[in-house]
């Protein structure tokens, strides 16, 4: 197990630098200069300018400003973003910001995702399979702006439950609206997924041995069809932890959340190399991690996995 | 149609069913699956319901605990278990009467336990549900169980899961389960179809001792006549949903009146192989002759006349096939410190001569498949050499390859998976014939319902696709593709294993008299020794990739010389049955 383990790290290793190269060579290639840009309309004092290239190693070749950055991250220095502030000290005040938001919106599609799935799975055909069905559809349909509109809208203008925009410090409760939107794609998914997965298990010949011992539905259901089930609906939710964590750019940005989607996205704007480059890094390094989790994670839902050498 | 079987007034019947039906809702209406059958079981009594695939044999079995599947309804009649109709029982009533009272041990040992649950768990939640025991004592009761169902090491084994047991390990746990509550009746589905022969045999008897001990009575369901006249007591013959013959076993296979049950014994492989034993002795002074019925399936018959015919064929020249000393070695993935080798074929050596069928015999995981695929070409061998009418095949390449596979063509298990379901018939037959540019359209055309023709199939069937057709009629397909290019050695891979038992006669009897017609060599690939004993001249034993025994037919059905081979042929369903033949 533990050479397992080692033999996925090393696998991504060569993952993390050819990412890292990548963006970093993609941010190098932007057009325009950040430095001139800072100006505005001002003349730029070319004495300053200088001083700044140089303080941001811009004067270097390109591969030496990579290799710079790359020697930096080992150190656990990701550098400055262009208003001074550390690129650790931007992470750390949005990224428990969007752990939240994210865990939320995890918690909101999991347990409502199964919960649908496994009764529309129990009815096919019936009503609430056919509704649930529909309902999914024109979730997966929409673009999750409509959505986040949507739900602003109704919940924070016409019903005010909610506020519309998240206030400073992101209290938990003002997360809630940002995270059921979030939530809304994948719970779709999740009553699909859920749902696919129930009919196939139930129909299993295990199942009617198990109803063939004189178990009750009421045993059957959780312990041997939504066990079963579950196994490619939790593959699902662990990738979409991954794709939550790094931050929802728009839902973050229309309830205005100061979380690292929203954070990427001002440092894009503003061409600010350092602060892109760093949060894609850190992006990077925690996909790598939940999709270890994942593999790791398989083993423990089937134990053909498990014992698999 | 069945009366009360040989009754003392005061027993009462343990099942009795009236009138049942049961219908399958599909797009276009109500599909009746059993039409109104009547079947009575005594306590402590074994029965045996037989009949071929769609007869309804399984429907009625799961009818009975009301586990039909998907779209499965009980349309009419009544289920009497002790009296009291299951049919009208609620499901509350029915959890009581499952496993507590009727026990189930279902057809496939791979797919009827729950990957992810381990075998303790899945034992003892039985044992719990029904209230047999309770805290502690579960575990107890399921070691007991378990042990008594043929698994020694049962209290090592409770926390490992099904992927690490064997097939029959898991019919085994299977069978503890369905008896962890002493029912009194247990209802077998095809216990033991999707297993070894000999593995079948050590379940079986063992299914019967512990029966007997119990008292349970048994409701035995198979496609196996041999079988069910060996294990059951009452013999139940079913065909589209209804009962058409049911009795005591031996009069049934003594004197079968319905001419489907005439067929049916007529030609169940394993009767035939004990009825050419007999025969040899003497067969008209012993009485038998083919019911009138069964002409041209009877499988004894046709046997006598392959031979006939045989003798009259020349065998010039050299041997069609000389293996020696083949060897097969795959490796094993895995840790580079576990990494080993398997040697799927050891030091094999055989010749097959021009015109005969030799027979390559042996259980799943003996290697015999793997000697098809290095015979084809399929594979390359690890080393050993392989002769082709004298030629050695490892070294041909391109074009000499090509002519290779035009003299030798393969005929596999699976007739629903080797024909390409988007290619009408007579493509599918035309094929090789396209590949190897063989004639134009035209005269590839007048092949093709010629093909047919030696097939026994219409040509209007040129037309259609496989979906369209029956099992028996795509293996007919598959061989005439395989004789498309006329070659010398067909290779029948496990050809008729997935047949019912009159299909595979037809086949079995068409395969003979195409090698009469045509002089063709056969290499046939089986689990099943009494299919062998119709259809080939030698024989190979394999075991673990080694041949243990090689010799004739007749050599090796009446003076086995291998503990091994004794084994298979006292498999053989059937084999301890005095036929009055």
């Amino acid at each position: 197990m533990t050479g397992y383990i080692f033999r996925r790290i090393l696998q991504a290793i060569p993952v993390f630098l050819g990412t890292t190269f990548l963006i970093y060579f993609m941010v190098f290639a932007m057009p325009g200069d950040p430095i001139v840009a800072l100006f505005g309309d001002k003349t730029p004092n070319p004495a300053v300018v200088a001083q700044l290239r140089a303080q941001y190693h811009l004067d270097q070749p390109f591969i030496v400003q990579y290799l710079i950055y790359l020697g930096g991250i080992f150190r656990g220095d990701f550098g400055l973003s262009f208003s001074g502030e550390p690129v650790t000290a931007i992470l750390a005040r949005t990224f428990p910001v969007t752990a939240r938001l994210a865990i939320l919106a995890l918690l909101f599609e999991t347990f409502f995702g199964i919960l649908v799935g496994l009764v529309s799975g129990l009815r096919k055909g019936k009503l609430f399979d056919a509704s649930s069905l529909a309902v999914s559809l024109i979730l997966i349909s929409l673009p999750i702006f409509v959505i986040a509109f949507v739900g602003q809208y109704v919940f924070g203008v016409w019903l005010g439950w909610a506020r519309t925009t998240v206030s400073s410090g992101a209290p938990l409760q003002d997360l809630v609206l940002p995270a059921l939107v979030l939530a809304s794609v994948s719970f779709a998914q999740i009553v699909r997924l859920t749902r696919a997965s129930v009919i196939e298990t139930s129909g299993l010949d295990f199942v009617r041995t198990a109803y063939s011992k004189g178990l009750s539905s009421r045993r059957v259901i959780p312990v041997h069809i939504l066990r079963n089930s579950l196994i490619p609906v939790v593959t699902y939710l662990a990738t979409d932890f991954g794709v939550l964590l790094v931050g929802a750019t728009i839902t973050e940005g229309i309830f205005n959340v100061p979380g690292v989607g929203n954070t990427l996205y001002q440092a894009i704007i503003r061409g600010e190399g350092p602060t892109v480059v760093s949060f894609v890094t850190v992006m990077v390094l925690i996909y790598l991690v939940v999709n270890i989790l994942v593999d790791l994670f398989y083993g423990l839902l089937d134990p053909r996995i498990r014992y698999v050498k | 149609m069945s009366e009360p079987l040989s009754t003392t007034a005061a027993v009462k019947p343990l099942l009795e069913i009236k009138n049942l039906q049961v219908g399958f809702q599909t797009q276009n209406g109500l599909v009746p699956a059993v039409n109104g059958i009547d079947i009575t079981l005594m306590p402590g009594q074994t029965l045996a319901i037989v009949g071929e695939s769609g007869s309804g044999k399984s429907t009625t079995a799961h009818a009975i605990i009301n586990l039909l599947p998907g779209s499965g309804r009980i349309t009419g009649g009544e289920v009497l278990f002790e009296g009291r109709d299951l049919t009208r029982l609620n499901e509350k009533q029915l959890e009581e009467v499952r496993g507590r009272m009727i026990g189930f041990v279902p057809q496939d040992p791979m797919a009827n336990l729950n990957p992810v649950w381990s075998i303790g768990f899945q034992v003892e939640e039985a044992i719990r549900a029904n209230g047999i025991a309770t805290g502690k004592e579960v575990k107890q009761h399921a070691i007991r169980v378990l042990k008594e169902a043929g698994l020694a090491d049962a209290d090592k084994r409770l926390r490992q899961f099904p992927h690490q047991f064997s097939g029959g390990m898991r019919q085994r746990v299977l069978i503890g389960m369905g008896l962890s509550s002493r029912p009194k009746l247990l209802i077998a589905d095809e216990p033991t179809s999707a297993l070894d022969v000999t593995v079948q045999r050590v379940i079986l008897d063992h299914l019967a001792t512990l029966t007997r001990e119990i008292g349970t009575a048994v409701l035995f369901i198979t496609h196996d006549l041999g079988l069910a006249a060996e294990r059951a007591e009452q013999l139940v013959v079913m065909y589209k949903g209804k009962v058409v013959e049911s009795g005591p076993s031996r009069e049934i296979l003594e004197n079968p009146i319905h001419p489907y049950t005439q067929r049916l014994v007529a030609a169940a492989p394993s009767l035939a192989s004990r009825r050419i034993q007999s025969s040899q002795k003497n067969l008209t002074d012993l009485g038998y002759s083919a019911p009138r019925a069964a002409a041209g399936l009877d499988l004894v018959e046709a046997a006598e006349a392959r031979a006939g015919k045989q003798a009259a064929t020349t065998t010039a020249g050299g041997p069609a096939i000389k293996v020696d000393a083949l060897t097969k070695i795959y490796k094993i993935r895995g840790a580079k410190r576990d990494a080993r080798d398997f040697k799927a074929v050891d030091d094999v050596s055989f010749t097959v001569e021009r015109g005969t069928t030799m027979a390559l015999v042996g259980e799943s995981g003996s290697g015999k498949s793997t000697v098809a695929k290095l015979l084809l070409r399929l594979e390359d061998a690890s080393s050993g050499t392989i002769a082709i009418g004298g030629q050695d095949t490892a070294t041909l390449r391109g074009r000499a390859l090509l002519d290779l596979r035009r003299t030798m063509q393969p005929v596999f298990q699976d007739p629903y998976g080797s024909l390409d379901p988007l290619r009408n018939i007579g493509n599918t037959i035309a094929e090789p014939l396209q590949v190897h540019r063989v004639g134009d359209r035209a005269s590839r055309r007048s092949r093709v319902d010629e093909l047919l023709d030696q097939v026994a199939l219409p040509s209007a069937l040129a037309t259609r696709y496989p979906n369209e057709l029956s099992g028996g009629q795509r293996q007919r397909v598959a061989i005439a593709r395989a004789l498309a290019l006329k070659p010398e050695i067909v290779i029948l891979d496990e050809a008729v294993s997935a047949l019912d038992v009159l299909v595979q006669a037809q086949i079995l009897r068409l395969l003979a008299d195409l090698q009469a017609e045509l002089g063709l060599t056969y290499l046939f690939i089986t689990h099943d020794l009494a299919v062998v004993r119709v259809i080939a001249d030698h024989v190979c034993v394999m075991q673990r990739g080694k041949i243990v025994e090689s010799s004739t037919v007749d050599k090796v059905f009446d003076n086995p010389q291998q503990d091994y081979t004794r084994e298979l042929l006292n498999a053989i369903p059937g084999a301890n049955l005095k036929l009055g033949v």
